[in-house]
């Protein structure tokens, strides 16, 4: 049951190789579930990452984010 | 299920852009360039109008537009995008034309394709991102840029009496009456993001429902060039650059046009122009004149013997028949000799060119204009020389030779002014092409000079009857 419900919760995945870390997917999300990596990716930008809960599916983040396909937001 | 992802009018992967990175843009971290160029795609996928639309890019940091839109492509010229664009979209009505553009592009370097693609009211979709800079080139003023602000070629910052003011285009666009539909926007919190996506909308679905005009500035960032982290740039955005350039709607009537052509009513009254000026004068022919070809005519002669009006008249006489006609004169270094010549074209068909290179008809009225261009006159053409001026005769095996005193004629008249319309009469007798009632009241209702319109009369069927009855 709970899982069930937790698949059907929204949520956005990060592709940390194509994130520049410009911040502003960060700064728009009104849940605060997305935060910067200390990690540098392959073009060494440091990458955000979703905290991976209470993600309301929103989508502005998406398009917060300049990037084509640095976020995919998901609100089953 | 609702998802938000890359949308499919982006190639899946950037594989004109060099470099191991195919995925992501050539922009720099947080750049505005980025936001926009995702929500022109996502109007793209929406609309369903990626197969018929083509992507104007400019000169400036989206130069490498064709890198991401999986549509038509082309890279203008520095400032000329709305030009190429109007090209594009007179030449395919049916495609969906995106000028998209920088401010230096737009505001600066093109100005003039700027204005005046949206004064003739093109139906094209111009995505104007206003960032203030020049960001390709590292930072240098921009007709946008603050007052203050600092760039590469203003360290002290922008100073209104030695550089201008920032220029405010959406103002400016929204004067023009062909213009139909003008906002503001900003890449700034969600809020101004999603609101800028809707005008992105409403432009792209005002051109695919052939409404004319659409302008979008969208203020937009530039970290680097500014200097700033992209949440500072952001932040400055809308604290400082929303006070220069207010957001909102400068003009929509867009909804309001029932086709690409349509145009809000000027307020001046077209006729009483057209009382100053002869041509509109006439009422046109019930039914447009036959002509069996084409009148491809060149007129030469001394400057003064009215050349250039005869030209005119025979353009006139045309027009009113609702042939297609074009009239131009020389205005070649022989005008200075003393000469003048023009050529007229009549055709039922649409002219391509007002010029005449090989005319069927030549009307020559002195020396120099036989000698000129009688080698030019088409096999079997037709040439009327003024015999009372012109010394030497013409090739009569290869050409129909006409010859009339028509300056004698018009002494006889009452003055020399009327040999030109003597030369009408005897060219509309020459080729049979006008009835000659016809030719009288077209000159009657274009004679400027009212006194002399009895004359003109008398000189059209002097010169008609010396033709068609030797005298
Ligand atoms: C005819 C010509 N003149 C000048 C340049 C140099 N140039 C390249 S980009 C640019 C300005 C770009 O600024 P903007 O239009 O604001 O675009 P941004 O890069 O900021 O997006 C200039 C002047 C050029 N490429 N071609
Ligand atoms: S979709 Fe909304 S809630 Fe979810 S991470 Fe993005 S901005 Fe935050
Ligand atoms: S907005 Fe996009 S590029 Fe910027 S940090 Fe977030 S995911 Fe990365
Ligand atoms: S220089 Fe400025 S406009 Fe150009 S890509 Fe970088 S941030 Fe964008």
């Amino acid at each position: 049951m709970s899982e069930t419900l937790q698949k059907a919760d929204p949520f956005i995945e990060i592709d940390g190789e194509l994130c520049k870390g410009c911040k502003l997917c960060i700064d728009v999300c009104p849940k605060t579930v997305i935060s910067i990596s200390d990690k540098l990716n392959g073009s060494s930008y440091h990458p955000a990452y979703y905290l991976g809960h209470d993600c309301t599916g929103c989508g502005l983040c998406f398009y917060a984010c300049p990037e084509p396909a640095a976020i995919r937001v998901v609100k089953p | 299920m609702k998802v938000f992802e890359k949308p499919t009018s982006f190639y899946p992967r950037f594989e004109r852009k060099g470099g191991p990175h195919k995925e992501t843009t050539h922009y720099c971290p947080g750049c505005g360039h980025g936001n926009v160029h995702k929500m022109i795609a996502e109007a793209m996928d929406d609309l369903g109008i990626r197969e018929r639309t083509v992507f104007v890019s400019p000169v400036g940091c989206s130069v490498f537009g064709y890198y991401y839109f999986d549509c038509g492509n082309i890279q203008a010229a520095h400032g000329r995008a709305p030009a190429v664009a109007t090209g594009i979209k007179r030449a395919n009505p049916d495609s969906i034309v995106i000028s998209y553009q920088g401010d230096g592009d737009l505001a600066a370097i093109g100005t003039a394709e700027t204005l005046h693609a949206a004064n003739r009211g093109e139906n094209i979709t111009v995505f104007f991102v206003n960032n203030a800079i020049y960001g390709m080139t590292g930072g240098q003023m921009a007709p946008t840029t603050m007052i203050g602000q600092k760039t590469a070629t203003t360290p002290r910052g922008r100073i209104e009496t030695e550089h201008g003011n920032p220029i405010r285009m959406a103002e400016i666009i929204s004067t023009l009456p062909a213009a139909g539909y003008v906002e503001r926007v900003a890449i700034g919190t969600s809020k101004h993001i999603m609101k800028a996506r809707k005008a992105i909308r409403k432009a792209l679905t005002n051109q695919v429902e052939n409404r004319g005009y659409s302008f979008v500035e969208i203020l937009s960032v530039c970290p680097t060039g500014w200097k700033m982290d992209s949440p500072d740039a952001r932040d400055w955005l809308l604290n400082e650059m929303t006070q220069v350039f207010p957001l909102g709607v400068y003009k929509d009537d867009a909804g309001e046009r029932e086709n690409e052509w349509y145009r809000p009513v000027e307020p001046f009254v077209p006729e009483k122009v057209d009382a100053y000026f002869s041509a509109g004068n006439f009422e046109e022919a019930d039914e447009p004149i036959k002509l069996d070809k084409s009148l491809q005519c060149k007129f030469a002669g001394f400057g003064g013997q009215g050349i250039l009006t005869l030209g005119l008249f025979m353009a006139q006489v045309g027009m009113r028949g609702k042939l297609h006609a074009s009239w131009i004169p020389s205005y070649g270094p022989e005008m200075r000799g003393g000469t003048a010549n023009c050529s007229v074209n009549l055709s039922e068909a649409r002219i391509g060119t007002p010029l005449v290179d090989r005319p069927n008809v030549l009307v020559v009225m002195n020396q120099p204009s036989l000698e000129a261009f009688e080698k030019d006159v088409v096999d079997g053409g037709t040439i009327l020389i003024d015999s009372g001026i012109v010394e030497s005769k013409p090739d009569g095996d290869r050409l129909n030779c006409i010859l009339i005193p028509a300056t004698k004629i018009a002494d006889e008249v009452g003055t020399p002014k009327v040999a030109n319309v003597v030369m009408l009469g005897a060219l509309c007798a020459a080729t049979g092409a006008f009835e000659l009632d016809f030719v009288e009241e077209t000159l009657r209702a274009v004679v400027k000079k009212r006194n002399l319109v009895d004359m003109n009369i008398t000189a059209l069927k002097r010169g008609y009857d010396f033709v068609r009855n030797g005298g």
